[in-house]
């Protein structure tokens, strides 16, 4: 069979899933039927993307669209127990834990008994009679122009959902644990996510995929759309650490009204395949919008980082800064976009993309793009790829540091940059202890 | 009205100065392109069999390609049915001196500022004007010649040097390259053609002038320079249109070859008419240039200053497969009205301790949109490889739009690649600063941008530099931010 023949029928067979869901759970939700109709419809004109297109120039997805997948169903939920999810927890005992078992909120694991006044957390039947929140729920992430956006949107009847009210600052972080749990078949995983700031609140959340036991492949195809209030302060970070042979695609779109904040952390460890989609739309003026990302590649792992700032309003700030380490024979992508609309004029945009090659299988390519359309901006980007500074390791060695601790401490201050800039400090060390974990397995070639 | 936007509608209202018509008689090949066209054209020429079969080839396969779709550009379809390929004036004129040149012809060229003689006389210029396609007149081929320089128009050489056109013609750009590649492979109709011999230094700037004057005809130049080991040449290159209301095509090659040592520098300054301020008419100006290599130490460099046509679509490039060669990419491309340009380059590292740099200007004005595109390839055995890279651009007004696409792969940990873009308007307070001074703001505009550009002017030729900088005032003329 061709490659081509190979991605028609992958298309066909998830849009015969599809309708298999729609009648099997459909009736239940029926105020989603015609979004999931319309996302069908674009994902059977759209299909798997290939590498012609050009906004998936360097990854090749041919291994999704050559294995076989069954879509996670309510049975293949429940497997893990509360102390196995205990090992996920990145942000101390008093953090909120929503387990999220392939694809849906298992609450009998999770641990949600300290949720403060004014936040709410649940799967859609918990919030059906909350028009506010049901007209957000599919809404954001274009599954018109995204085919993986509509395949989600197609086959997700799980979202989970996040709602904190005006004004209510939440101190406990909140974490959702995707745990994929491998079965015997190929499984997908469609998860979804909605996050509702309301005007003036403030929290953190924590999206971490994990890979829970072994079996066959899996591939997660997440969406998270954000929802950022008025003067809302949102943090946010997301963590992949899935299994090495895990392929993972995700989108995330965050919709920015007046005057609020985010900062956003990306950080890809684990993972074959993985593709992040951010797509930050600045909506209102006087919005700050962080956005940092750290990946560090070892094996034969692709990572692909596509984020678009979109500014479409006047008066607003953006900052991107990723920095990826790629060692073996993996492959990098990073692909930026500052896209300032006309009329958003005083746009202060930034954007850094920082890369270091370990082994000489490596590579990294990366596209740094501005897109301009007022006069009154400053914008500008900044790209490199190199290896470790000759100078910074000979003043190490000059102290008598060893040539692969001189090395690892280098790659680790590289790294660490990013990490630091996460607010909470539990959160931030237990990122730190994931690097240094992922840093050590790197193969460190003089 | 304020000042900025009378300054502005100055700007928006400056007509193009190179409009005219010359009127001398064409001979012309039927509209429309199918074989017979490429037949026409190669027989017309005289052209021995090979360049036939090679053409058509050429042709056959640009018959199976598409129209790219991918450049930040709109236009309307073209109709490649509705365009005479070829155009030659028709008192071919054989001259031995330049009281032979045919009035009409010489006028044209004292309205564009470049008279022949005035060149030759005080520039110490080698001129080999090209007209519609026939190379007109080429001077100072006699003094080349006793350093074994050939420098002539690309049908001469494929009469008189065959060995050498066959060895290097579609070296660089295959003929199956890209659609207006293999359209431009197909129906070239002249160019120019220059090879160094090994060891000799060009003793002066080698220069063709395009022009592109019956309307409806498309300009289908081909250039192949070839310098041969530790051989040095500084080649220009220059074009204008006169005001058309059709839009006209040109899908221009060029190629180089850089052996051992050698050092080709290329210089082009392209102000072909950019339609009027509605964006009625102008040039499309779709060209592949493309050098390489071949040799350790080698060297290319292209520098070019782009102010016309309607669309500009070009990414002259440098393939460095030789150890220690280096590529060079220096670039002004302004647009107003408009205008579209999706212009940039590639360095493509193959060699061993390779470097380029590439240093980009986008100046935009009016409704235009200016693109930079450019790809910096380091491959698997490119040790110790260096790029460096400066993307800037300048919005003049609020309605046209700036653009990066900088592509950058790396497969070579050993590689140093940097690249950094800016994008920005021209500050109110370096304005101001100078109004302080006494300077106006017209002034101050053109002596900010000019200070913008000079890092890409530096590489210009001294005639080049000072036309380029009147090209840039006469673009800009009184722009304000």
């Amino acid at each position: 069979m061709s490659t081509l023949t190979k991605y028609q029928t992958a298309n066909t067979a998830f849009v015969q899933e599809a309708e298999v869901f729609a009648d099997l759970y459909g009736k239940t939700q029926p105020a989603l039927t015609a979004i999931r109709k319309q996302a069908m419809a674009a994902f059977t004109k759209r299909g798997i993307p290939t590498m012609k297109h050009e906004e998936w120039k360097y990854v090749n997805l041919s291994s999704i669209a050559q294995t076989e997948y069954r879509t996670a169903s309510p049975a293949d939920s429940q497997k893990v127990s509360k102390s196995d999810v205990e090992q996920y927890r990145f942000a101390g005992k008093d953090a909120i834990l929503c387990v999220i078992e392939n694809g849906k909120l298992n609450v009998a694991v999770s641990s949600m008994s300290n949720v403060p006044k004014g936040v709410g957390i649940g799967g859609i039947d918990d919030f059906s009679s909350d028009a506010a929140v049901m007209n957000h729920l599919f809404t954001h992430a274009s599954y018109e122009e995204e085919a993986m956006v509509a395949l989600n949107t197609m086959l997700c009847y799980s979202p989970i959902i996040i709602k904190v009210d005006a004004k209510v600052k939440c101190d406990t972080v909140i974490q959702l644990v995707f745990a994929t749990v491998p079965g015997v078949d190929p499984l997908l995983i469609p998860a979804r996510v909605l996050v509702i700031a309301g005007d003036e609140s403030e929290f953190t959340v924590v999206e971490s995929f994990h890979t829970h036991g072994s079996g066959a492949l899996t591939f997660t195809n997440s969406v998270s759309e954000v929802v950022v209030g008025k003067a809302a302060r949102v943090h946010y970070t997301k963590v992949q650490v899935e299994a090495d042979e895990a392929q993972h695609i995700n989108y995330h779109k965050v919709n920015m009204a007046r005057d609020s904040y985010q900062h956003l952390t990306t950080l890809t460890l684990g993972g074959a395949i993985v593709r992040n989609n951010l797509n930050i739309r600045l909506d209102d003026e006087q919005v700050n919008a962080y956005l940092n990302g750290l990946y560090v590649l070892n094996g034969k792992q692709v990572i692909d980082n596509h984020t678009l700032v979109d500014h479409a309003m006047p008066n607003c700030y953006s900052n991107e800064l990723y920095k990826g380490i790629i060692g073996d024979q993996a492959q990098g992508v990073f692909n930026g976009k500052i896209w300032v609309r006309e009329d958003a004029q005083k746009t202060n945009a930034y954007q850094s993309n920082k890369n270091l090659l370990l082994s000489n299988q490596a590579s990294m390519n990366t596209k740094p793009q501005l897109e301009i359309y007022a006069d009154d901006v400053k914008c500008s980007h900044g790209a490199t790829t190199g290896q470790l500074d000759d100078e910074a390791l000979f003043y190490l060695r000059a102290r008598g540091i060893g040539e692969t601790v001189a090395r690892s401490l280098l790659n680790h201050a590289f790294a660490a940059d990013v990490i630091e800039q996460v607010e909470n400090e539990t959160l931030r060390e237990s990122l730190m202890q994931l690097l240094d974990v992922k840093l050590s397995a790197l193969q460190i070639e003089a | 009205m304020s000042e900025d936007l009378k300054i502005l509608d100055e700007v928006t209202n400056s007509e193009y100065k190179y409009g005219f018509v010359s009127n001398i008689e064409s001979d012309n090949a039927p509209k429309g392109l199918d074989e017979s066209t490429v037949r026409f054209i190669s027989a017309k020429k005289n052209e021995p069999e090979w360049l036939l079969e090679w053409r058509l080839k050429a042709f056959r396969h640009w018959l199976t390609m598409v129209e790219p779709t991918w450049p930040n550009v709109h236009y309307p379809q073209i109709d490649f049915q509705d365009i005479i390929y070829y155009s030659a004036p028709k008192k071919k004129p054989t001259l031995n001196s330049l009281d032979e040149l045919d009035p009409e012809i010489k006028a044209t060229f004292d309205k564009l500022g470049i008279s022949l003689i005035e060149q030759q006389r005080l520039a110490g210029v080698a001129v080999d004007a090209v007209i519609d396609s026939v190379s007109v007149k080429t001077t100072f081929r006699e003094s080349l010649r006793e350093l074994g320089i050939i420098f002539c128009s690309f049908s001469e050489a494929v009469q008189d040097h065959p060995d050498l056109i066959k060895k290097y013609l579609g070296s660089v750009v295959p003929a199956t390259d890209n659609f207006y590649a293999a359209l431009n492979s197909a129906v070239f109709s002249d160019g120019s053609f220059c090879y160094i011999p090994q060891g000799v230094r060009c003793p002066m700037e080698l220069s063709t002038y395009f022009r592109i004057n019956s309307a409806g005809t498309g300009q289908f130049e081909r250039t192949l320079i070839v310098a041969e080991e530790g051989a040095f040449v500084s080649y220009l290159e220059g074009c204008t249109a006169p005001m058309r209301d059709e839009n006209q095509l040109h899908a221009a090659v060029v190629e180089i070859v850089s052996h051992t040592d050698a050092t080709v520098k290329y210089s082009t300054v392209q102000n072909w008419y950019p339609g009027d301020k509605n964006g009625k008419g102008g040039i499309y100006n779709f060209v592949t240039k493309r050098g390489i290599c071949l040799g350790d130490r080698a060297k290319i460099s292209w520098t070019q200053v782009e102010t016309g046509s309607a669309i500009t679509w070009k990414y002259p490039s440098v393939i460095l497969k030789g150890d220690y060669s280096v590529g060079e990419f220096y670039s002004v491309a302004v647009t107003n009205n408009m205008q579209q340009a999706d212009t940039g380059t590639k360095m493509i590292h193959i060699g061993k301790k390779t470097k380029s740099i590439i240093i980009s200007k986008g100046i935009s004005c009016g409704k235009s949109q200016n693109s930079y595109r450019g790809l910096v390839r380091i491959g698997k055995k490119a040790e110790n490889a260096r790029n460096f890279s400066q993307c800037d651009s300048l919005l003049i007004g609020d309605k046209c739009g700036a653009h990066t696409f900088p592509y950058i792969e790396v497969g070579n940990k050993t590689a140093k690649v940097e690249h950094e873009a800016t994008t920005s308007k021209v500050g109110e307070d370096q304005i101001f600063y100078c109004n302080q001074r006494g300077i106006s703001t017209e002034d101050a505009v053109n002596l900010i941008v000019n200070g913008y550009c000079k890092e890409v002017f530096n590489q210009l030729p001294m005639e080049f530099a000072v036309e380029a900088q009147k090209l840039l005032a006469i673009s800009l003329e009184g722009s304000v931010g």
